[in-house]
Order: C-alpha cells, then sequence, then structure tokens
C-alpha cells in the first residue's frame, strides 16, 4: 500500500519542478508500469519510495509509514530497488556475497539460495559479479535485491538493453512475482513491453500523472501519448491500421499477435489449415 | 561537491572570460604568489583578497563561488582557532585570509577558463599534447565522476548501507561506494580511448588547432600589472 498525494520536487538548482503535484495510489500485489519520455520525473518519483529523495511538498505513505520521516534504510525493508544500471552497485568479490549484502545490512532473513535457483545463477554463486555478461551482472542486481524479500519491488529500466529471450524471462520473474503476492513497479519507456505483460500503466509528461488505467485504453491513446513524449506501441498501431482499412471492427489492443492474429482470421473465416 | 563547483567552468562574457589564458594564469598565480608573501601582514593581505574578490565578482562568478566559500568554512575555522592558540588573532586572522586569496585566485583561473583553453595554453607553453589532454580531460570528467557517485550512494543506500553512523563503520563502508566507482571509471577510461583512437587521435605527428591563441593589449596590460603586482609584494615583503 503506497500513496502519494499531492507529491512536488525541485532538484537543488534546478530551474523547474521535476514532479508537480503527483497523486498515485499503488495497491498490495499490483503490477504495474510507470511510463514517460526521459526527463518525465519516473525515477524522481520511484526514488520518493525509497526515501532517497523527501517530499518538498505533499505526502509520500509507505504501509502508513510517512517516507519523510523514515530513513532508507527503513523504507528499504519494505520497498526493495534495482536500479537500471547493475555496474553502480556490483562491488562483492563473489556472487553469493554481492546477494547476501542487502539481507545482512537490514537483518532480515536472507533467501540466497531460492534467489540464486529463480535467476539461474546457482553456477556463478562463486564466480566475481564483475566478470559476468551485462545480462548476468543484471540478474544478480535484481537477486541482490530479491534476496531480502521486499513487499513491494520497484525496477527502474530493467529492459534496457535486453535481448527478446531476456525480456520474456524478466517478464515470466515479474508475473511470478506479482503472484506471489508481492507489488511490482516497472520504471520504462519501453510500451512494446508494457503492452505485453503490464496491467496498469501511469503515464507521466513533465512532472504530472497525465493518464492512468488500463493500458487497453491508454496505450490506444496516440494523442495522449504522443504529447507525452512517447509512441503507441506497435500492436496498438498494427491495430489502428487494420480498423481503418476495415480488417477489424474496431482498434483495440490485442496484448499479443497471437490474439490478434486469431482475431483477423475470425473475421475473414480462415480455416485453419 | 559543492566545493568543487567553485573550480569548474562557467561560461560567460566577461573581461575574464576573454582574456588570454595565459595571461589569465600569469595574473592568478601572481595573486596567488603574493598572497603567501603578504601572509601574515594583516592590511595588505585585506587588500589582495578584496582584490580578488572583485575581480571574481567583475566576471560574474561570485554567486557561483559562495558555495565554495561554504565548504571553505570548516578548514577556514580550523586555521583560525589553531593560530590564534598558538600565535595570537592578527596572525590567525590573516592566514584565514590567505586561504580564501588562494582559493580565490584558482578560481579567478579555473571558473573563467574553459577546458579547450586551457589545454591549448599549456601546449602553447611547450607541455606535451598528451599530458595537457590528459589534464584538461581529468578535468572535464569531475562532474560526470560525482554524478556517477550519487547514483552508487543511492543504490548502496537502497540496499541499507548505513552512511550516517560512526567514523570506522563509515570508512568499512566506503568500499561499496569506492569499487563501483574505481571499476566503472577504468571501464570509461578504455571506452573513452576507444573511441578517441577511432577518431584518428595520434595518426599524425604535427597538429593544427580549431581555435588559436593570441595576445591582445588586454593580455599585455594584464600581464605588466600581475607582475607589477607581484613586484610590489615582494617589495612589502622584505621591507615590512
Amino acid at each position: 500500500m503506497i500513496l502519494i498525494e499531492d507529491l512536488w520536487y525541485t532538484y537543488p538548482g534546478g530551474s523547474e519542478p521535476a514532479l508537480k503535484g503527483i497523486n498515485l495510489n499503488i495497491r498490495e500485489g499490483e503490477f504495474l508500469a510507470i511510463v514517460g519520455e526521459n526527463g518525465a520525473g519516473k525515477t524522481t518519483l520511484a526514488k520518493h519510495l525509497v526515501g532517497l529523495l523527501k517530499p518538498q511538498r505533499g505526502k509520500v505513505l509507505v504501509y502508513g509509514l510517512d517516507a519523510s520521516k523514515c530513513k532508507v534504510s527503513q523504507l528499504a525493508r519494505l520497498v526493495g530497488f534495482v536500479f537500471q544500471n547493475p555496474d553502480h552497485q556490483l562491488f562483492s568479490e563473489t556472487v553469493i556475497e554481492e546477494i547476501s549484502f542487502a539481507p545482512k545490512n537490514l537483518g532480515v532473513e536472507s533467501r540466497v539460495e531460492e534467489v540464486l535457483r529463480r535467476l539461474g545463477l546457482e553456477a556463478y554463486r562463486k564466480r566475481s559479479p564483475l566478470t559476468l555478461s551485462s545480462g548476468e551482472r543484471r540478474r544478480v542486481a535484481l537477486a541482490s535485491i530479491l534476496s531480502y524479500n521486499p513487499r513491494v519491488l520497484i525496477l527502474d529500466e530493467p529492459t534496457v538493453g535486453q535481448d527478446a529471450a531476456q525480456k520474456e524471462e524478466l517478464a515470466s520473474i515479474m508475473e511470478e512475482l506479482v503472484n506471489e503476492g508481492r507489488t511490482v513497479v516497472v520504471i520504462t519507456h519501453d510500451l512494446e513491453f508494457v503492452a505485453e505483460y503490464v496491467p496498469r500503466v501511469v503515464v507521466l509528461s513533465r512532472g504530472r500523472v497525465v493518464a492512468d488505467g488500463d493500458p487497453e485504453q491508454v496505450l490506444m491513446n496516440g494523442s495522449l501519448l504522443k504529447s507525452a513524449g512517447l509512441l503507441p506501441p506497435s500492436l496498438a498501431r498494427l491495430s489502428l491500421l487494420l480498423a481503418e482499412r476495415r480488417f477489424l471492427e474496431e482498434p483495440r489492443l490485442y496484448r499479443d499477435l497471437c490474439r490478434l492474429a486469431k482475431e483477423i482470421a475470425r473475421r475473414l473465416k480462415l480455416e485453419p489449415t | 561537491m559543492s566545493l568543487l563547483r567553485g573550480f569548474s567552468y562557467v561560461k560567460g562574457s566577461s573581461f575574464l572570460h576573454k582574456l588570454d589564458p595565459r595571461s589569465k594564469l600569469l595574473l592568478s598565480s601572481s595573486i596567488a604568489l603574493s598572497s603567501i608573501l603578504l601572509r601574515g601582514l594583516l592590511y595588505p593581505s585585506i587588500l589582495l583578497l578584496a582584490l580578488s574578490l572583485s575581480l571574481l565578482a567583475a566576471s560574474g562568478c561570485l554567486r557561483r563561488w559562495a558555495p565554495t566559500l561554504k565548504g571553505l568554512i570548516p578548514l577556514a575555522l580550523l586555521i583560525l582557532l589553531v593560530n590564534w592558540w598558538f600565535v595570537g588573532w592578527a596572525y590567525a586572522i590573516s592566514m584565514v585570509i590567505l586561504l580564501l586569496t588562494l582559493v580565490c585566485s584558482l578560481s579567478i583561473f579555473f571558473l573563467t577558463t574553459s577546458p579547450d583553453e586551457l589545454s591549448l595554453a599549456l601546449v602553447k607553453m611547450k607541455l606535451p599534447y598528451e599530458l595537457s589532454l590528459e589534464l584538461s580531460m581529468a578535468i572535464r570528467f569531475i562532474p560526470t565522476l560525482a554524478r556517477e557517485a550519487q547514483l552508487i550512494v543511492d543504490a548502496q543506500r537502497a540496499r541499507g548501507l548505513d552512511l550516517e553512523s560512526g567514523f570506522i563503520k563509515r570508512l568499512k563502508n566506503l568500499i561499496p561506494i569506492l569499487v563501483p566507482l574505481v571499476v566503472n571509471t577504468v571501464r570509461r577510461s578504455y571506452r573513452v580511448a576507444e573511441a578517441m583512437e577511432s577518431r584518428g587521435f595520434g595518426a599524425t605527428k604535427k597538429r593544427t588547432w580549431l581555435f588559436d591563441l593570441r595576445f591582445t593589449v588586454k593580455d599585455y596590460l594584464t600581464s605588466v600589472s600581475s607582475l607589477l603586482l607581484l613586484a610590489f609584494s615582494a617589495l612589502f615583503a622584505l621591507t615590512a
């Protein structure tokens, strides 16, 4: 349960506020994406949820705790933050030590073995994280947060530099976490990823929430996305084009190509051969 | 980090910005040397500090310098107290003035000289090009490093790293900050080297320059006054 009320924040030396009156309610067990162009305020907003930034105006409540009065370590127990670049946090001699770092600091139960298994890192336990490939480093960074089992997980741009297979794997890990009852927040500008996997999307533009809801509505709204500096995902654009040429009755977001193909086949009364 | 802001270049079009970096370097070092010569002499030191502060003000950089001044307060207080205790108040105050004048003279140069101008000036003063490039690149990467350090601190605090309690513990807790910082810096230096080589760095022995430095009347005037200032200070220090 995270509640954000009229949150304002200006960086020291900044001419314009990075956040201008954000209102957002994240419920337990939700899977949501915060999207927006670079500089829209996504990361600034997320940093408030772990107390790395303190609200200048407004309120941030994390499970009833007032974030402006809590230490980062106190909030981190509840909210795990996986940063964009794993190289900004990996420092240990072995993967095991890296993954045990946070639970040790926070004084909570460590679930290293379970996390190693889940992320397919068992073979690397004695390796130096710095010698791993970039995809593996990313998984170690994720593992180093999952290992202390936070109730909320924030991932900052997890899909950058990942190939299709890695993205799919990442999505299945996230879905698993959500199914276990954890809250997952993804910060991204990868709308293809959002269209395919995420059930709730919040659009930020120049420090404001300009849309919040079901991707099937938000991601089909081309003019809204354009004004936020985003482009509708290709699944949405394809469906719009097909509807325009009357291959579909109405444009809607098909979450994957398979469903779209079935719908077209149905319309064209094609039989599988 | 705010301390460093007082030494990184700010764009401008003031008299100081337009000076040849070589005459500016002479001006800065004359002020610095004079302040050392005049140390312990209260009134001349105050005069010199006033001169360098007004030069800074004329370049429009005084506001930018303020955080540096604030960052210096602990050191200034320490110098003040120690010297007051062992020598006397007049000497203590003049030592603080010496500190401020030295920092101020450095700022006069670095706030108004772009890294490109600096490296060009060094080459014109017969320093090997590689060396001057290294220096200007080091300066160029200070803000990058500062930003990166902040990201790392945030990432580790989110993993429960405590950076607030006791001195020894804090030193130990620097490891998770320093390791990624050093690793990233080394990695980046390889990347920069590759990028430079792919753009033909070091391909020819003889370099040409896009901009050239030229001494103008202003520069001669500045250089002569700087030397005069230094001479006066030396004379004053000897006779006093």
